[in-house]
């Protein structure tokens, strides 16, 4: 089930979010408090694919066991290997926690060498009020540095 | 006995690990089993010579502090993960909890293998005693402890990642203070697969919590919110002065204190809460953060960066099997 997380107040910014979260929700809720326009990658294999028709940045957390394997999820995974999406990937944001040390955010490390885009921004758990104002600013600004 | 457990004696049944009702219980347990150690495996007798170049007075402190930590496992490991067994609404997360317990019981065992590698039993004895004595270790295990015998699992809950996410940590501060100066380094690589594991443990902790508050009353919620952060007040006073009198000796209190701000704002989230503490507050000497995350020190904040010093990539066709790792 892809959903909009954010509220449509806004005018939308040129480009959009596109963020994974899993049932724990963290990465949802920070997503939630972004206010921005966003769509969710489905978090079942059976629920609709998710494609998406313009520039994204996308909001990952990190898995694992602080190994490279398995450190970003299954479902970013699929949702990249298609062609059309992974071209439209302008940079990313990864959540995280450094208590895994070394691996602290290490999806987002692996998305922005494969995919050739900026690893934007890091923030641990479902971040702090300041990560969300960072986050926000930074977002809108990027996009008007692409524009 | 509660009547979970009186009911659990009477009627158990076999655990499908391939049947699941919450996917985060296997997703849990395959991170905890692979992250299984024991600290025979870290060469701790490779600070020996560092641990001689510590004064008596760093020496001491650094006894005290994982004195204090032994204590806090030794809690989680026999009370405080095995009385989250009787709340677990799945077998899988029961047999979570059974790992989350030896694990801590390692924990504890671990401090002792520092113990008998680097220090005099003389002064360890002295360590034991003093952490039976000290008011303020007392408090922290009573306030806790009290927790875990609410009638509301809900509040244990939050005891129990108030505890693994925010009270170790006045403790943790140490060692990755040491490594930061180039000493005990081996001890320091111990501290930090404990790190790691509380991570876990406060995370799925939470994850419960979260999924058990959703079900309960409007009012109920607000009402476990409230005694949330009533507790961590009352936890956060309490380590405060535990961090004064530790700390004040070697003039670190100062930035421990940020290094508490900075992992209460981390236990709230753990339980879906905001942030408490703002960012003015919890600024941790870089020196430890790094220390934390050993090789994680690139800047990792691109917004603040100059905005003309990037150029973006173009996206280059990646196949199926760069995935594979």
């Amino acid at each position: 089930m892809s959903q909009t997380a954010a509220l449509d107040t806004e005018p939308a910014t040129r480009g959009e979010l596109v963020y994974f979260s899993t049932r724990s929700g963290n990465t949802h809720r920070f997503v939630e408090k972004l206010g921005l326009p966003a769509q969710r990658i489905p978090l079942n294999r059976d629920d609709p694919f998710l494609r998406v028709d313009s520039p994204y940045i996308l909001i990952t957390p990190t898995y694992g066991n602080g190994h490279l394997k398995g450190a970003v999820p299954g479902q970013v995974i699929r949702f990249l290997n298609d062609e059309h999406n992974r071209g439209l990937i302008r940079g990313v944001v990864a959540a995280g926690n450094t208590n895994f040390g070394a691996a602290f955010c290490l999806a987002g490390r692996i998305i922005a060498e494969k995919c050739q885009v900026p690893l934007l921004y890091r923030f641990e758990l479902l971040g702090t009020p300041d990560d969300v104002t960072e986050v926000r600013k930074g977002v809108e600004e990027f996009w008007k540095r692409q524009a | 006995m509660t009547a979970t457990a009186a009911k659990r004696l009477s009627r158990i049944n076999a655990i499908n690990w391939n049947r699941l009702q919450d996917d985060k219980d296997l997703e849990v347990w395959n991170r905890l089993t692979s992250n299984f150690w024991l600290p025979e495996k870290v060469p701790l007798s490779n600070d020996i010579q560092s641990w001689n170049t510590l004064t008596e007075q760093e020496q001491q402190l650094t006894i005290r502090v994982f004195t204090g930590l032994t204590l806090l496992d030794t809690i989680q490991g026999s009370v405080g993960a095995p009385v989250l067994i009787e709340d677990a609404v799945t077998p899988h997360e029961e047999a979570v909890y059974t790992n989350i317990a030896f694990m801590e019981s390692v924990h504890a065992r671990s401090y002792s293998s520092i113990f008998s590698t680097l220090c005099a039993t003389r002064d360890v004895d002295d360590a034991f005693r003093w952490s039976e004595e000290n008011p303020m270790l007392q408090a922290k295990a009573d306030l806790i402890l009290d927790r875990y015998r609410a009638e509301d699992p809900l509040m244990r809950k939050v005891a129990s990642v108030f505890l693994e996410s925010f009270l170790f940590y006045s403790g943790f501060y140490l060692p990755m203070y040491w490594s930061s100066h180039a000493k005990l380094t081996n001890t320091a690589d111990l501290i930090r697969l404990i790190i790691r594991d509380e991570a876990v443990h406060g995370y799925y902790i939470g994850y419960k919590f979260q999924q058990a508050l959703a079900e309960a009353s409007p009012a109920h919620q607000e009402e476990v919110k409230m005694y949330a952060y009533e507790l961590l007040h009352e936890l956060y006073d309490n380590e405060v002065k535990y961090t004064e009198s530790l700390y004040d000796g070697v003039g670190l209190t100062e930035d421990v204190k940020k290094f508490l701000h900075y992992n209460a704002n981390k236990a709230l989230m753990n339980l879906g809460f905001e942030a408490l503490f703002p960012s003015s507050v919890t600024d941790v000497d870089p020196t430890i953060l790094a220390a934390l995350s050993p090789s994680a020190d690139e800047n990792h904040d691109f917004f603040s960066g100059s905005g003309s010093s990037y150029v973006i990539g173009k996206a280059v066709a990646t196949e199926d099997e760069d995935w594979a790792f």
